[in-house]
């Protein structure tokens, strides 16, 4: 390598070793810091004896949403409110007594599966006791 | 300077002595503008500009009210709209000719492909002009949150989500965007930033070559018209010719924005709760609709892809091979009737038309 070709790496070295310090932390300034997600195990969700038939709620499971449906045989289910296609929160519905997303039409049957439109995942289920007439709701295993 | 009028003369030669601005004025006095039966579509361009500069006032005007923040985003924006004098008027443009412009942005780049205006030498401002149409978008994309209000809230998680499932970049991007896992306040502040700062820094520089590119080469002839001798060809000169019928336009188009806004004033919708479910009716701003309507219209899975993640790589690489059209341009062959890039673009076209009917109506 010559004199000239030497200088040239040295300083196109440099360059680029200046462009990843500037980089480098603008990117990881971008990228937010994580922020530690509350342990929840469990949450009360109100009276049993008060909550309406073939209806449904969203619950604050921590920050996630969670649905909770009370069936015609006084049933409670609880599952994962968000969408497995595209992330919207789902809505009961009581006259087609399933699961729906207004989003993009996608149906959930009352076990959670995904049985119509684009979601690719079924809803992970959540467990749900009652405890003197008080509802709790608590991830699964 | 022709002008008689000793002042004007004075303060010309003044600016001319220390800039030599001359041979500029000289370019601009022999700039002329082709007359024929496609000289409508020339004007697409100006009206786009026009509209963003609309954007821009009407936009720093909302700055001075509004709120990027969880709490106080709706009320500042209802507060804008209800109690502050003009306000529903300054909102209402800044809407209305936000949707006209990406309009108008879109009918200027279909007449410019079908008068195959992108080919030599204007290939970069065909890309240039791709790049525009896709910070448009995202400045759309960007300000539809900004009221914070459910449409727009359900509307972002969609768009992010989809953008989570490019793969291996999709992630990572989506974390980004949203300055955390979900929508939030966070995403509120980045999406601001982003629609106020950073797509503006970009749109000018961009814009600023766009129109030096135009400057600098002038109008496409079509075909037939180059082949003319000069004498026979109708010319206009673009100063002050045209210049004065694109302002007439300008006024036209910026009664039509001022009538919308007072007889059809954009609304505000119910604040966003995120943690009620998504409203039956949701729906993206128009200019994503095509978009929207074909990932809702594939299945879950095609193949062994996601159909999500399948949509998201066709309009990628449709997109991808759209903004690079002077590169890959299929000439007609002589003596044959068959034209393939209209072909493409009646396809393209077609194709968004029908998905945005469909979007609507279904």
């Amino acid at each position: 390598m010559n004199r000239r070709g030497f200088v040239s790496l040295l300083l196109g070295g440099g360059i680029l070793g200046w462009l990843g310090a500037v980089l480098y932390p603008i990117i990881s300034y971008l990228n937010p810091p994580k922020v530690p997600e509350a342990n929840v195990q469990t949450v009360k969700a109100g009276s049993a004896s008060d909550f309406p038939k073939n209806t449904a709620q969203i619950v604050k499971f921590g920050r996630k949403p969670v649905i909770l449906i009370k069936t015609n045989n006084d049933e409670f289910l609880a599952f994962a409110a968000t969408c497995t296609h595209l992330d919207c929160i789902v809505q009961y519905r009581g006259d087609l007594k399933q699961i729906w997303c207004a989003c993009h039409n996608g149906l959930y049957d009352l076990k959670g599966r995904n049985i119509s439109g684009p979601p690719p995942k079924p809803l992970d289920e959540y467990a749900v006791n009652i405890v003197e007439d008080e509802i709790h709701i608590s991830e699964m295993g | 300077m022709d002008t008689k009028n000793p002042m004007v003369r004075r303060a010309y030669s003044w600016i001319d002595d220390r800039f030599h601005v001359t041979p500029l004025v000289e370019f601009m006095r022999h700039k002329y503008v082709p007359v024929h039966r496609h000289t409508v579509w020339y004007y697409m361009g100006g009206v786009s500009l026009f509209l963003f500069i609309s954007q821009v006032v009407s936009g720093i005007l909302l700055v001075l009210y509004y709120q990027a923040d969880e709490d106080s985003a709706y009320e500042s924006v209802r507060f804008l709209t209800t109690k502050v004098k003009f306000g529903w008027l300054i909102r209402g443009v800044h809407s209305w000719s936000a949707n006209l412009m990406v309009f108008f942005v879109f009918v200027h780049m279909f007449s410019t492909f079908f008068t195959r205006a992108y080919r030599k030498p204007r290939e970069l401002s065909w890309v240039t002009g791709f790049v525009l149409l896709a910070l448009a978008m995202g400045f759309g994309f960007t300000g539809y949150l900004l009221p914070w209000n459910e449409l727009a809230f359900f509307a972002t998680k969609v768009g992010t989500d989809i953008a989570g499932a490019v793969p291996f970049i999709g992630e990572p991007m989506k974390i980004v965007l949203r300055g955390g896992e979900d929508v939030t306040g966070a995403t509120l502040s980045r999406f601001y930033a982003i629609h106020i700062a950073i797509l503006p820094a970009i749109f000018t520089v961009l814009l600023s070559l766009h129109l030096l590119f135009i400057q600098r080469q002038g109008m496409h002839e079509p075909q037939y018209l180059k082949r003319l001798p000069a004498e026979k060809k109708q010319m206009m000169a673009f100063f002050p010719n045209f210049l004065l019928r694109d302002v007439l336009l300008w006024l036209i188009v910026l009664n039509v924005v001022l009538a919308l806004a007072v007889f059809f004033p954009w609304e505000l919708g119910e604040k966003a709760d995120p943690f009620a479910p998504a409203p039956a009716g949701i729906k993206p701003e128009w200019y994503f609709m095509f978009m929207f309507q074909s990932l809702k219209m594939l299945p879950a899975h095609v193949l062994f892809m996601e159909g999500e993640v399948l949509g998201i790589l066709f309009f990628g690489l449709a997109g991808l091979a759209w903004m690079l059209v002077p590169f890959w341009d299929i000439k007609k062959k002589s003596g044959s009737k068959l034209d393939v890039m209209t072909g493409f673009g009646v396809i393209a076209l077609l194709f968004i038309v029908v998905m945005t009917v469909l979007g609507y109506l279904l």
